[in-house]
């Protein structure tokens, strides 16, 4: 019941952070942070998967719906969820035997910063190839994933470090 | 039949993860398709609610520059009726035999943007007002300074309206001082600048020209602002025209629905059905 809640409490709030604090943004006139892939990062690690990628799913769509955009954003955070025990395997050397222990807290930081960066790079970068959706403008789909990568990273490792400060 | 179910079974996240991909490429595809839109769109209930709400908070932010806006449409609006009192005893008011056949060929109703982006490569934008108001779709929406987009698809409440800035939009314009006109398109990197086509080359250009829609569609009134031209590309001995838009795309707030009262009678001629 306790995880449920958390979960749902994850979905909701970084479904309307995004929404309507973090498109606002507009840095520079064009750049913005992607926050809600933070719920791939702080989704409990389980090996029953099912339930993660269609949660994963329809929070993007959910976004999507706010941001008139078809469905890119529910396929790129789509392929990120299902990227991540990947990740966790090659980057972390965890088997399923430690996924219930598993803390991102209590890892070394460069482990971290380099799994929660691959996982931003890549889902941005789907992201704008998909919102470019033409062979055209490429050089603008690296500028921006460069960009707003940066932008996402810089803004999740603020927050999290806010978040353990006060716990 | 078991080699088939223990591979289902060794492979269902992955099949899983397909499947759900698929629907979301569907999706994708579907959007980047005019009129078939409606899947995922911000004109429903919930979230055109949502940002209605959120709206009416921020609107406070740029009171100033909206209430300087229609100020000078309302200065521009006073000298227009003005002009048109002067002249009404003498020439105009004789062709105008019959008021209640008067032939009115536009009408106009306003609506507030309640969702506007223009940092991706389609953007799109909700306005509140939907098919209970009378909007349908393919209806242009201007403002005062220059034309905002075509509304799309229309929830009861909410209207989807595809913004110039979409790089599926192809609106005719031309030139003010000449009859020379071209499509309207957008190359995705700024905001403030869209881009003629197909303006044949005798037409002759300059700098600070105005464009202004060509009339040639039944969506929008001919002699709509657009923007004035910034340079000209002529690689390829083609006209590319880049243009500043008189309308600040980032900042837009009250607009005006255009219903062009003849459009079914003008779309009749041009699909004859048969006989």
């Amino acid at each position: 019941m306790n995880s449920v809640l958390y979960v749902a409490f994850l979905f909701l709030s970084l479904l309307f952070l995004q929404v309507f604090v973090c498109n606002n943004i507009l840095f520079l006139g064009y750049i913005n942070p992607y926050v809600y892939i933070a719920f791939v990062i702080f989704y409990p690690l389980k090996k029953e998967r099912f339930l993660f990628l269609l949660v994963s799913f329809l929070l993007g769509l959910a976004i999507d719906f706010f941001l008139d955009s078809g469905g890119i954003n529910a396929f790129s955070l789509l392929f990120v969820a299902y990227i991540r025990l990947f990740l966790v395997h090659v980057i972390f050397k965890k088997t399923e035997q430690d996924y219930l222990l598993f803390n991102l807290q209590q890892e070394p930081f460069g482990r971290v910063f380099n799994y929660v960066i691959i996982l931003i790079v890549i889902h941005h970068f789907i992201l704008f190839s998909l919102a470019n959706f033409s062979s055209q403008n490429f050089s603008n789909v690296l500028t921006n994933t460069l960009y707003s990568s940066i932008f996402t990273a810089v803004l999740f490792f603020i927050g999290t470090y806010i978040i353990r400060k006060k716990k | 039949m078991q080699q088939l179910i223990y591979y289902f079974q060794k492979y269902r996240y992955f099949l899983f993860f397909v499947l759900l991909e698929f629907i979301a490429l569907f999706l994708i595809i579907n959007n980047n398709t005019f009129h078939k839109s409606k899947f995922i769109s911000s004109a429903n209930g919930v979230t055109g609610g949502l940002y209605e709400n959120f709206s009416k908070l921020s609107d406070y932010f740029n009171l100033r520059t909206q209430n300087e806006e229609l100020a000078s449409e309302n200065e521009e609006l006073k000298n227009l009726l003005e002009k048109h009192n002067s002249t009404q005893g003498s020439t105009i008011r004789a062709f105008v035999i019959d008021t209640l056949k008067y032939n009115q060929k536009y009408s106009y109703s306003k609506a507030k943007i309640i969702k506007n982006y223009y940092n991706t490569p389609n953007n799109y934008l909700t306005i509140n007002k939907g098919t209970l108001q009378g909007v349908e779709k393919e209806m242009a929406v201007i403002n005062s300074k220059g034309i905002i987009g075509i509304t799309e698809y229309s929830n009861s409440n909410y209207s989807r309206v595809q913004s110039i800035l979409n790089s599926n939009s192809k609106i005719n314009a031309r030139l003010k001082n000449s009859a020379h006109f071209g499509s309207l398109e957008w190359d995705g990197k700024d905001f403030n600048r869209v881009q003629l086509h197909d303006v044949p080359r005798q037409a002759t250009l300059k700098i600070g020209d105005t464009i202004i829609t060509g009339g040639r569609s039944t969506i929008f009134p001919e002699g709509i602002l657009i923007g004035s031209i910034k340079n000209i590309d002529t690689k390829n001995n083609k006209n590319l025209i880049h243009i500043q838009l008189f309308n600040d795309m980032s900042n837009l707030k009250h607009v005006y629905i255009v219903t062009y009262l003849d459009k079914k009678e003008i779309n009749s001629l041009n699909n004859p059905t048969n006989e």
